[in-house]
């Protein structure tokens, strides 16, 4: 250890470790330069961009829904504003004092103050929080003029989508909710606005697969925020987009009228424009109110129309698939003409039942028909006469004419669930039920059993394509902010005219010669003539020693086992306008349970056609319109 | 030697010490504390009445201090030191007792018209004491055991003191301080190197004992010191503060946002902005450029008081002036080397320039020994 000696000595090393001091405080000094240099200098651009991440926040301003129309222009689907009070706390001073004072002007209850109080408390003090809503304008009234005595308070405005027509148009427009995460991973899309909480999309109907367009575009507000999110002021704003007004082909008068005359039964109408492919009426009962979803519905309500064993919230028109039954005749007789399989005069004998491969094909008359030509085979249904054209034709050429005529193809329509139907042929048994074609399935097809599905929607398509002799498609959106959308379809069916003379001229007969099974439900309607067919399908199989005893009659048996009742037809019969048809489930015989209301609802379609052209005064209305329609209609 | 040993007649006396007075630390000093009025007014969004003026009182006050400090003969100083430094010892006892509470930290004792912060003043009284012991204690004694263990009992029991309210930055600044006087006065390299070698196996222990069951420190305080080698590890939560810090450095650039233009400060992103974290704000508006200039203030201050120091023949005065540059140097090096991701988070100030009456008119107090010194040395 050295030792200083003297003072001066001890000078130098003060001196000397001074020196070393201040050379070691200039290399620190050096050091926070460098970092300066390195976070100032090198890094900043790294850093000025997390600074600008930090300011900026961007806040999605949602546009308001797309409204819906139907043809004429009523408004069936639109938005209501609906008002809420927000409360800032803050500005309160005294909350609990300025809630009491506002339950004097709206209703508030205690319990409802607490939860507010509660709510507010858990968030920071300038957040608001909503106390109140579903708020009618005579509230917000009251509230804007008692504004100095309630700080802090701030009446806002929301949006509900409100439908109208309720129940009527329930399967045809769908409903809107609020947006679920198992809609976020269904549908991938990548709309910002999904990520608002509570986002209303459409969850079924033509407000599901119209959404996108119905929904808009997001403005967007970029607003400066400090380090607990208090806005400071906005940067810029971008107004939204508001979504697509949309207008649907059906006639709201139309449809409440179709869905009031099936009313109670488990049914759809489907009525078609056969010249442009427009659907006029598309009902499917039992209807039920989608305005129950829009404000949250109930678990009863909802398990009750869950459990219904009408399926209320099924759309019948075209979602539902039934064995089109008789039906199905004219797609037969057209096949087996335009193969030459047979002549519209030939007759073929009827016994009652034919045996093939050891097995009894019945007629649904136990005695038969006797001889019978292609236009009474029509008139009076006989099975016996399409169980000798199939096995003269075959399946695939049946299948072929089912598609040309919209059975077992795919429509492309304005609405979620539509399906496809079959119209089997031996390969489509092969890959879907793993079992190989046989000749009974060939017969049962013929007669629209066995395997064959259509949609009330296909049936009225194939009617309007017999009527019309055109590929007409179905077509149920009219126009997108006011834009008409295109008709499908018009160029001629490659089938011979004089073989679509032939089947229509059997159709005439069904409805108004003597003897034809729909004979009781001809028009009334002067100089004005319906063609169609019935069609009863049946359900269940009817063993040999039911038939032997005697088949049992629909009334006697239980609802689910009774024949589903069908009916399609065209009118005028000259000049085609409507296509329409009906299917009642279980609704037994087509020419008693069917017929009628194809009837009714095709002389209220002309009707209305032709009330077009008169003044509104000599309209006879149908039904009574409801109370909320009338407001619906002033609306 | 003794305040007999003076030559009085070369010393200043009256108004003529005016002339002798150190003029160029007393502006540069003033130029720094410019500075702070400016960021203090910016901070608090052009708001001058929130943190400015009362920093602008205290200032004027404190100049006038060290005058008035200044022109006092400095041998009164050194006959002081001893009492100065027992005074200020039972205030920091007292504090537990009397003092009130500020931000989870007892540190304050409540005057009537100021509060005193005694541990900021055990910076300066300490300082005295070691210098005034060094000026006494015989040269060959300097480095022997006995005589070493007393200043290092002298430092340590106000900084034990001051651990307990807790101030680890304070404990940090007053231990630094201390050891720098005894550095100057000539102690042993040895003592230093054992000093040093003995914090370094400390450290490695604690770190080592991490997660086992004999580990030093509780977890929250390991935890700290990760946030501190990794501030984005926890960017919400303690890390928070780093993190934004460094983004409002580096967001300034070169030349910097500007005045009152800075988004991190002014939307209250930084944390203790007005305090602790205001060199962030001059950097993110005055970019690098203004943060150098403010770096090159601070150097000049520590070489006006260096270059005193030297040219001091009197012992006392050359280690009093060495002690004070000492502790204002790890000020604003402990500051800058926190904000700047360089060391990590203890509540240190930046020197003039952060708000705070106590340490402002402590360190202007300091700076009037420093010129009490420069005006009396011996010639």
């Amino acid at each position: 250890m050295k030792q200083p000696k003297g003072p001066g000595e001890k000078r130098q090393i003060l001196t000397r470790r001074s020196l070393v001091l201040g050379g070691a405080m200039g290399g620190v000094m050096t050091i926070l330069g460098w970092r300066m240099r390195q976070l100032g200098v090198k890094q900043s651009d790294q850093f000025r961009l997390l600074a600008e991440e930090n300011r900026i926040n961007i806040r999605l301003i949602p546009p308001t829904r797309g409204l819906i129309f139907d043809r004429r222009g009523m408004a069936l689907a639109y938005n209501e504003p609906v008002y809420k009070i927000d409360m800032v706390r803050e500005q309160a001073k005294d909350p609990e004092a300025v809630l009491r004072r506002l339950a004097d002007l709206i209703p508030l209850s205690n319990e409802d103050i607490d939860k507010a109080l509660a709510t507010m408390r858990k968030r920071r003090a300038f957040v608001p929080v909503t106390v109140a809503q579903d708020l009618d304008w005579s509230h917000i009234a009251a509230v804007s003029a008692n504004a100095p005595a309630l700080p802090g308070i701030s009446p806002e405005l929301g949006h509900y989508r409100i439908y109208p027509y309720a129940e009527d148009f329930a399967h045809i427009l769908g409903r809107v909710g609020p947006v679920s995460d198992y809609d976020l991973k269904k549908i991938n899309d990548k709309d910002p606005l999904l990520l608002i909480p509570r986002f209303q999309i459409g969850k079924t109907g033509v407000e599901n697969k119209l959404d996108r367009r119905l929904r808009g575009e997001a403005g967007e507000k970029r607003i400066e925020v400090n380090a607990i999110g208090r806005v400071m002021r906005v940067l810029s704003r971008e107004e939204p987009k508001a979504g697509a007004n949309l207008q649907v082909t059906i006639d709201n008068r139309l449809q409440k009228f179709a869905l009031k005359r099936i009313e109670g039964q488990s049914a759809a109408v489907v009525v078609m424009d056969v010249k442009n492919g427009d659907l006029v009426a598309l009902a499917s009962a039992p209807g039920y109110d989608p305005n129950m979803f829009v404000r949250g519905i109930s678990v009863d309500n909802w398990n009750a129309l869950n459990t219904d064993k009408y399926k209320p919230l099924l759309n019948k028109t075209v979602t539902g698939l039934y064995p089109p039954g008789s039906t199905y005749k004219m797609v037969s007789a057209l096949a087996a003409l335009e193969g030459g399989f047979i002549k519209p005069e030939e007759k073929i004998y009827c016994g009652g039942y034919v045996e093939v491969y050891g097995n009894r094909f019945h007629c649904w008359r136990r005695g038969g028909h006797g001889k019978i030509d292609l236009k009474n085979s029509l008139k009076q249904s006989c099975d016996v006469y399409y169980y000798e054209l199939a096995q003269r034709i075959g399946v695939e050429n049946m299948s072929a004419m089912a598609r040309k005529l919209g059975i077992g193809v795919e429509h492309d329509l304005a609405l979620p669930g539509v399906r496809e139907g079959v119209a089997p042929t031996k390969e489509w048994k092969r890959t879907r039920k793993k079992k190989d074609w046989v000749v009974g399935d060939t017969l049962n097809a013929a007669i629209g059993q066995g395997y064959v599905l259509a949609s009330p929607m296909q049936l009225a398509v194939m009617t309007a394509r017999i009527a019309s002799g055109t590929k007409i498609s179905p077509r149920l959106l009219n126009a997108v902010d006011d834009r008409p959308q295109p008709v499908i379809g018009r160029e001629p069916l490659d089938i011979k005219p004089e073989s679509l003379d032939q089947v229509r001229r059997g159709m005439f007969a069904v409805v108004n010669e003597p003897g034809g099974t729909a004979r009781r439900s001809r028009l009334k309607i002067k100089g004005m003539k319906m063609a169609g067919k019935t069609g009863t399908s049946q359900v269940r199989f009817i063993t040999k020693e039911e038939r032997a005893r005697g088949v049992i009659r629909n009334k006697d048996l239980p609802w689910e086992r009774r024949d589903h009742a069908l009916f399609v037809a065209f009118a005028p019969y000259d000049n085609p306008r409507f296509a329409i048809s009906v299917v009642v489930e279980h609704g037994g015989g087509g020419s008693k349970a069917a017929a009628p209301i194809a009837k009714d609802v095709m002389s209220f379609a002309l009707e209305l056609e032709e009330m077009n052209y008169k003044k509104p005064e000599t309209i006879r209305t149908g039904i009574q319109a409801t109370n909320r329609t009338q407001k619906a209609d002033k609306a | 030697m003794s305040y007999l040993d003076y030559n009085l007649k070369t010393a200043p006396t009256g108004l003529s010490k005016i002339l002798y007075f150190n003029w160029g630390l007393a502006l540069l000093l003033a130029a720094v504390s410019c500075a702070g009025f400016l960021m203090l007014y910016s901070v608090a969004g052009g708001d001058m009445e929130r943190w400015a003026r009362p920093q602008v009182i205290r200032f004027a006050m404190g100049m006038g201090a060290m005058v008035v400090i200044g022109f006092v003969p400095l041998y009164v100083w050194r006959e002081m030191s001893v009492i100065a430094y027992g005074f200020t010892l039972l205030l920091l006892i007292a504090v537990p007792i009397v003092g009130s509470t500020s931000m989870g930290a007892q540190r304050w004792i409540d005057l009537g018209f100021m509060r005193l912060q005694p541990s900021e003043l055990m910076k300066v009284t300490l300082v005295m004491m070691l210098a005034r012991y060094y000026d006494w204690l015989d040269v060959r004694k300097i480095s022997r055991p006995l005589w070493v263990i007393i200043p290092v009992v002298l430092t340590l029991v106000p900084t034990f003191l001051v651990l307990k309210q807790p101030d680890l930055g304070t404990a940090l600044l007053l231990v630094a301080g201390a050891g720098v006087v005894m550095f100057v006065a000539g102690v042993s390299w040895l003592y230093f190197g054992a000093a040093i070698t003995v914090i370094v196996l400390l450290v490695t222990a604690v770190i080592q004992t991490q997660g086992t069951e004999y580990q030093l420190l509780k977890d929250y305080q390991y935890k700290r010191i990760e946030i501190f080698l990794d501030p984005s590890s926890d960017p919400l939560g303690s890390g928070y503060n780093i993190t934004q810090a460094q983004i409002a450095l580096g967001s300034g650039g070169v030349s910097g946002r500007g005045f009152m233009q800075g988004t991190q400060s002014r939307l209250n992103f930084l944390p203790e902005k007005h305090t602790d974290f205001i060199f962030t704000t001059l950097a993110e508006e005055f970019g690098f450029v203004g943060g150098m200039i403010l770096l090159t203030l601070y150097g000049l201050i520590l070489l006006f008081c260096i270059s005193s120091a030297l040219s001091n023949r009197d012992r006392f005065g050359a280690l009093l002036t060495m002690g004070v540059a000492a502790t204002f140097f790890f000020y604003f090096s402990v500051n800058m080397s926190m904000v700047m991701g360089l060391a990590p988070v203890v509540g240190v100030p930046l020197p003039l320039v952060s708000y705070g009456g106590s340490a402002m008119l402590v360190l202007l107090a300091a700076f009037g020994l420093v010129q009490s010194a420069h005006i009396h040395r011996p010639r």
